[in-house]
């Protein structure tokens, strides 16, 4: 146990600091412009980052991966808070936190095998699409100098890495463009114009909301839909941080940590959050594996948002603009192109659809799940394909089947055959093919009946062990071996 | 001689021909081994992970990018232990020949042009000027 909390804490100490302090760095712009897709104050974001960071760091399962507030929950969350505003959003947040506790109690992690890649390729670009349009009433049409300004920080965020790597390319743009946007006091919206950044640590309070079945009815729908963007997104970083650190984690412990995270944030004020895909890359790129890397991150953003809280409502908004289309340009999923002309036709018509109904409905939970459902049926339609050839053997009628015989291919198999023969010996050849369910055999029955009527014997033959048990259970046919 | 070497592969066109020029030096002696490192780029694992289902594949699909350099070692009978590490290739490579004390550094160049360098940055270049050993770069 002591062992334990040694390597997940201290065993990398100096490179984790550091990578935790480049997290920080980066995640405030983050947590103001997603607080602003939200519809809330830029606090609500950054205490959600701070206070999820910290918790996660204790109780996650997954050691180097950074949470806090996201752009999926972000997106989720909005319809709400424009409804119904602020408590309602921290109720939903506790809310959120329960069902995803509940959720690591069940261990639903297992689940997530069940979620097609097409899937989860459709859910990022869903997200990175939403991202990018969420920034476009900040800038289009505005003025051209928030045009210049957008332009200048993607050239600082993408030229400046290549000759100078030390300090993060984002910091830079932002530090030096609100240097230049103060100096020359040009027209520019800043993040002050959106909200109001407080410069004190957060504190406990109950949202103040009804506590009627009313008030569950508006907020439910939303923490589900909060609880499953959340795991789904928490689980797949988790996966790629295993991946590139070569560790494993634990699944249903970073599910229950992500649900104790949220209760504690809707608590303190904070929104619901999730684990941060390009965080936790960033993280680890910097050198951060332990726990201390995301506490780090968490407590180093809260001290720079109590020392610095003045100036970061300087930056200008066109800035942020810039800083968040490269986050939206980095969750892309740039190889889908391939993906679409390379993978199979329905996997690829799968990953347009969640893509799709994600940005019609401005929910990644609905696009997932229609997508999920969707390669459900493709599945089905795909392995109900059955066919049935008849042969003349020593003048006998003889059927091969071949496919899986289930409820949904029993009508193909039905109208395979001719009834219209009559005192014949038939034989049905199953070697091919699989027995599933009780429909299954129900067509079986239905067939050897109606050959009999005309007085024709039936033999089944080639049934392998499982299809022959199941037959046995359901037939009414008891003379067939 | 060269006892040690270090063939760093990535399952293009141009690690199988680095390998054909490292079969040829570990034949000139007779106790050569040769480190065979595969890095997973961090920059793709997102892209890896996502076209992947599941930790299985991911890895099937890599030791399956090897197949073709681990064949060739083992016709010509020559011995190497795999190493499939995780980062940035250029430091890992240079990290593992620096700790290992090999003796050559063997890899192959991605030929890109000069503004895909600026991009995408060049391995073989970060290699060669990091590794104490000498490094040969095959085109």
């Amino acid at each position: 146990m002591v062992d334990k909390i040694k390597k997940e804490w201290f065993s990398n100490i100096r490179a984790d600091i550091l990578a935790g302090i480049v997290v920080a760095l980066a995640l405030i712009p983050e947590a103001i412009a997603f607080s602003i897709i939200a519809g809330v104050d830029p606090m609500v974001g950054l205490y959600a980052s701070f206070i999820i960071a910290v918790t996660i760091s204790f109780v996650g399962g997954r050691p180097g991966m950074i949470s806090a507030a996201t752009g999926a929950m972000a997106l989720v969350m909005a319809p709400l808070v424009r409804e119904h505003g602020l408590d309602y959003l921290l109720i939903a947040t506790i809310l959120t936190g329960v069902i995803q506790i509940l959720f690591g109690v069940l261990k639903i992690a297992k689940l997530m095998k069940f979620i097609p890649r097409a899937v989860m390729i459709g859910f990022v670009n869903a997200l990175a699409i939403l991202i990018f349009m969420a920034q476009v009433p900040h800038f289009v049409g505005i003025s051209n100098l928030t045009y210049l300004f957008v332009a200048v920080t993607l050239l600082i965020i993408y030229v400046l890495p290549r000759f100078f790597k030390a300090i993060p390319a984002p910091l830079i743009a932002i530090i030096s463009l609100t240097a230049i946007a103060l100096y020359t006091n040009v027209e520019l919206r800043t993040v002050g114009d959106l909200g109001v950044i407080t410069q004190s640590l957060p504190e406990f309070f109950i949202p103040n909301v009804p506590f009627t079945f009313e008030t569950l009815l508006i907020v439910l729908p939303f923490s589900i839909a909060l609880a499953i963007v959340g795991l789904l997104e928490s689980l797949l970083t988790a996966s790629i941080v295993d991946d590139m650190t070569d560790t494993e984690s634990d699944k249903n412990k970073e599910s229950r940590g992500q649900g104790i995270a949220n209760v504690i944030t809707g608590f303190f004020g904070g929104m619901a959050g999730c684990a941060m895909i390009g965080q936790s890359v960033i993280n680890v790129k910097s050198g951060g594996r332990g726990r201390l890397s995301t506490f780090v991150a968490g407590s180093f953003l809260m001290f720079l948002i109590i020392v610095l809280g003045e100036l970061v409502i300087q930056i200008p908004m066109p800035v942020l603009v810039g800083v968040m289309i490269m986050v939206s340009i980095g969750t892309f999923d740039w190889s889908s192109f391939t993906y679409l002309k390379k993978a199979p036709r329905s996997d690829a018509i799968v990953m347009l659809v969640t893509v799709g109904i994600v940005v019609a409905t401005n929910d990644l939970s609905k696009g997932v799940i229609a997508g999920v459902i969707l390669s459900a049926i493709f599945f089905v339609s795909k392995i109900s394909k059955l066919t049935v050839t008849r042969e003349l053997r020593n003048a006998k009628d003889m059927y091969i089947v071949e496919g899986q015989l289930f409820f949904a291919s029993t009508e193909d198999f039905l109208k395979s055959f001719d009834f219209n023969v009559e005192n014949q010996e038939i034989t049905i050849d199953f070697s091919n093919s699989h027995i599933w369910d009780d429909s299954a055999v129900g067509a079986v029955d239905r067939v050897i009946l109606k050959f009999e009527e005309k007085n024709n014997a039936v033999k089944i033959i080639g049934l392998d062990n499982p299809s022959k048990e199941i037959f046995h259970k359901f037939t009414l046919k008891s003379n067939i071996d | 001689m060269y006892n040690k070497l270090l063939l760093a592969v990535d399952g293009s066109e141009n690690s199988l021909r680095a390998t054909e020029e490292a079969v040829k030096i570990a034949h000139l002696c007779t106790e050569c081994s040769i480190d065979v490192v595969f890095v997973a780029d961090h920059s793709k694992t997102k892209s890896e992970v996502l076209h992947a289902q599941g930790k299985e594949e991911l890895n099937y699909e890599r030791r399956k990018k090897i197949l073709p350099v681990e064949s060739n070692l083992q016709e010509n009978k020559i011995s190497y232990t795999l190493y499939m590490l995780h980062g940035d290739p250029g430091s890992i490579i240079v990290e593992h020949a620096n700790n290992e004390s090999i003796d050559m550094v063997i890899l192959g160049s991605r030929g890109l042009n000069a503004l895909q360098e600026m991009v995408l940055g060049s391995v073989s270049h970060k290699v060669m000027k990091g590794a104490e050993s000498p490094v040969l770069i095959v085109k």
